[in-house]
């Protein structure tokens, strides 16, 4: 089995230089200016607090939001670990847009055929052996790409040589079921834009939880509404056989009534 | 049309205005894109289009199943007058919600790939599915009107054979699709806001799209008999408001239940924004058509119950907005108002529908119901039945 992939971005080691985001527009030819938001050209940015430095891009789920809520399947986890959109098969619904708990999915809003965009985890430099490109590009060491497993380890490890540096916490360890991208800091992390409140499970388990009932609700629904039609229809069909014989045994009686 | 339109050219000279707009926003749309027919952006990505022009649009379509259920189902055959109505409301509805969805998609020439590229794990998935299947559904259902008009009478037969396990499946789609709506909105438990957020919001989109249903159908006898000078059939419509007045009770309970649950019940009294507008939807929507209506003086008014039933709808549609874009907004940290080209295709859409509505009433058997044994027994099969009971007699 493939080892998952995974990035550790230690922010205590972020000078905050931008080359991740070069290497990053370079290798996929975005337009090369300079941003500070995420966006179709800019796959990963980096947020400044007070002078410490936070890579922004796609985490790259465990169980993927945006996987599970795209009807078409335009998005897959592959056994790597990066998460892929597909543009020929997404219908621009932009449901994943809606329900990524990082709001990350970017889109083209000036092109009428527009693709959502975001961090590919360079997937073709992975199947090739290499490192994604901003981890290559990195001059410090802040964004360490490897397994995940052995990330976390040294995530652990490095919080436990300093913890009077480190916050106690690996970022995306278990945010909505983990991420491939992991974070430590020695600012707490609800003071540099994450949302630490996430829900431990992945999310998708909400709405499996509602969809998960949909053979219940044909199953029991139908037997239910077919027994209540034939009840109800049985009685209708008694009460007018019952009048039409009333009737006949009227006429029998020889006391026939106007309208025959 | 000519002769509907001709009588008040106020509201032609309106709706000329208003398709005029519609199109020019179509151009835009559809030359320039999304970015620049309307206010949606990465922190907003739905708006109008999908809150009101889909999500709202197919909860007011419930009337047709609903209807459907009562007449077809539980057999109150007092009810068969407005089922034609109700699913002509339907069938229209579905169909401009799919319209609104070739502007809100924005690859909207692949939307038949949820046809073959399947990802049972999505609710947009299921949905889809359930969307395309009932319109299907209700094509045949309201099949008889058109084919009465040409006289087919075999393939009416027919059609009139398979009601039963057609009524059946369109009750089961609506429900799944109906409350999948609601689903749609579990993925986002951080995002979306805590006096709309529920694990039970699927169970609260089926049982107010049931009330918005009946509401519908009597607000649209209304308008038809208004503009066709036709009767109403007032005790009818007053049954029908009874059912949504308890549909509404049930909701409402279970929406307090639910806040308890969550311990959220400070919520309704922070001063906030999203407060003011949940109470404007559930004093609207809910409290009062609930007074109005369970009083049988109102109920039994015109007035009363036109008022009653227009509450609910208006109530419920403040109630789908709320759930698709005043909840976000605090996530979002920003506000969302449609621009002036979202509102113009969104009220072209809905004026395409009161138009569609008009002809088809005024050119096909709609309210002048032929037939009212419509699933009884042909005469012959009768005639067997008393043949065999006189005999034993």
């Amino acid at each position: 089995m493939i080892a998952k992939k995974a990035m550790l971005i230690d922010i205590t080691l972020c000078v905050g230089c931008n080359a991740c985001q070069v290497a990053c527009k370079e290798e996929n030819g975005l337009s090369d200016k300079e941003e500070q938001i995420l966006s179709p050209t800019a796959y990963t940015v980096l947020h400044e607090f007070n002078g410490t430095y936070v890579r922004r891009m796609c985490q790259h789920c465990v169980d993927p939001t945006c996987v599970s809520v795209c009807p078409v399947g335009a998005f897959t986890k592959t056994a790597a670990g990066p998460v892929l959109y597909d543009e020929n098969k997404c219908i621009g619904c932009r449901y994943c847009m809606q329900a990524c708990p990082f709001q990350v999915p970017r889109y083209e809003w000036d092109n009428n055929y527009p693709r959502v965009q975001k961090c590919k985890f360079c997937a073709s430099r992975l199947e090739k052996g290499l490192q994604p490109a901003c981890a290559e590009a990195c001059p410090t060491g802040a964004t360490k790409f490897g397994d995940r497993d052995d990330l976390i380890r040294e995530a652990h490890e490095r919080i436990k040589a300093e913890p009077e540096k480190y916050v106690n916490k690996v970022y995306g360890l278990e945010e909505v079921g983990g991420t491939s991208i992991l974070y430590i800091s020695s600012v707490p992390f609800e003071e540099l834009g994450f949302k630490t409140n996430l829900s431990k499970i992945p999310l998708p388990a909400l709405t499996w939880n509602a969809l998960s009932k949909i053979p219940t609700v044909v199953a029991v629904g139908g037997v239910f509404l077919y027994g209540v039609w034939w009840i109800t229809n049985r009685r209708t069909e008694v009460q007018q056989l019952e009048a039409k014989l009333r009737e006949m045994d009227d006429r029998s009686n020889g006391h026939e009534t106007s309208n025959s | 049309m000519k002769q509907i339109l001709s009588k008040i050219t106020f509201w032609k000279a309106t709706a000329g205005l208003i398709f005029t707009a519609g199109l020019y926003a179509t151009y835009v749309r559809f030359v320039d894109g999304l970015g620049a027919s309307t206010n949606l952006s990465d922190d907003f990505p739905w708006g109008l289009w999908v809150g009101f022009d889909v999500i709202t649009g197919v909860g007011l379509a419930a009337g047709g199943f609903t209807l459907a259920a009562m007449v077809h189902v539980f057999n109150l055959k007092r009810f068969e007058p407005v089922v034609r109505p109700a699913i002509l409301t339907a069938f229209l509805g579905y169909t401009l919600v799919i319209l609104g969805l070739m502007y809100d998609l924005g690859r909207p020439l692949q939307i038949w790939h949820a046809i073959i590229m399947w990802n049972p794990r999505s609710v947009m998935f299921e949905v889809a599915w359930c969307v395309m299947l009932y319109t299907t559904v209700l094509a045949l259902e309201f099949s008889p009107v058109v084919l009465e008009k040409f006289k087919l009478t075999k393939t009416i037969k027919f059609i009139k054979r398979i009601t039963i396990p057609l009524v059946i499946v369109g009750v089961l789609l609506s429900t799944l699709h109906q409350s999948s709506l609601g689903s749609v909105y579990l993925i986002a438990p951080d995002k979306l806001y805590g006096l709309w957020y529920s694990p039970y919001l699927p169970f609260f989109f089926y049982i107010s799209a049931i009330a918005v249903g009946c509401a519908m159908v009597i607000v649209e006898s209304f308008l038809s008999a208004r503009a066709f000078h036709r009767g109403l059939e007032m005790d009818i419509l007053a049954d029908i408001a009874r059912v949504g007045v308890v549909m509404l009770g049930v909701y409402l309970s279970f929406k307090t239940v639910d806040l308890i649950e969550r311990k959220a019940l400070g919520l309704l009294f922070l001063p906030r924004y999203e407060t003011y507008l949940y109470w404007l939807e559930m004093v609207v929507g809910v409290f009062g058509p609930m007074i109005l209506l369970a009083q049988r003086k109102f109920r039994e008014n015109h007035n009363g119950l036109f008022a009653g039933a227009l509450m609910i709808v208006v109530g419920f549609i403040i109630n789908r907005m709320n759930t698709s874009i005043t909840g976000f907004e605090g996530w979002a940290g920003k506000g969302y108002f449609p621009s002036w080209m979202e509102l113009a295709v969104t009220l072209s859409i809905v004026v395409f529908g009161f138009v569609a509505f008009a002809l088809a009433v005024k050119y096909l058997p709609i309210f002048t119901h032929a037939e009212h044994e419509e699933l009884s027994p042909p005469a012959d099969e009768w005639a067997k039945d008393l043949q065999t009971v006189s005999q034993l007699r």
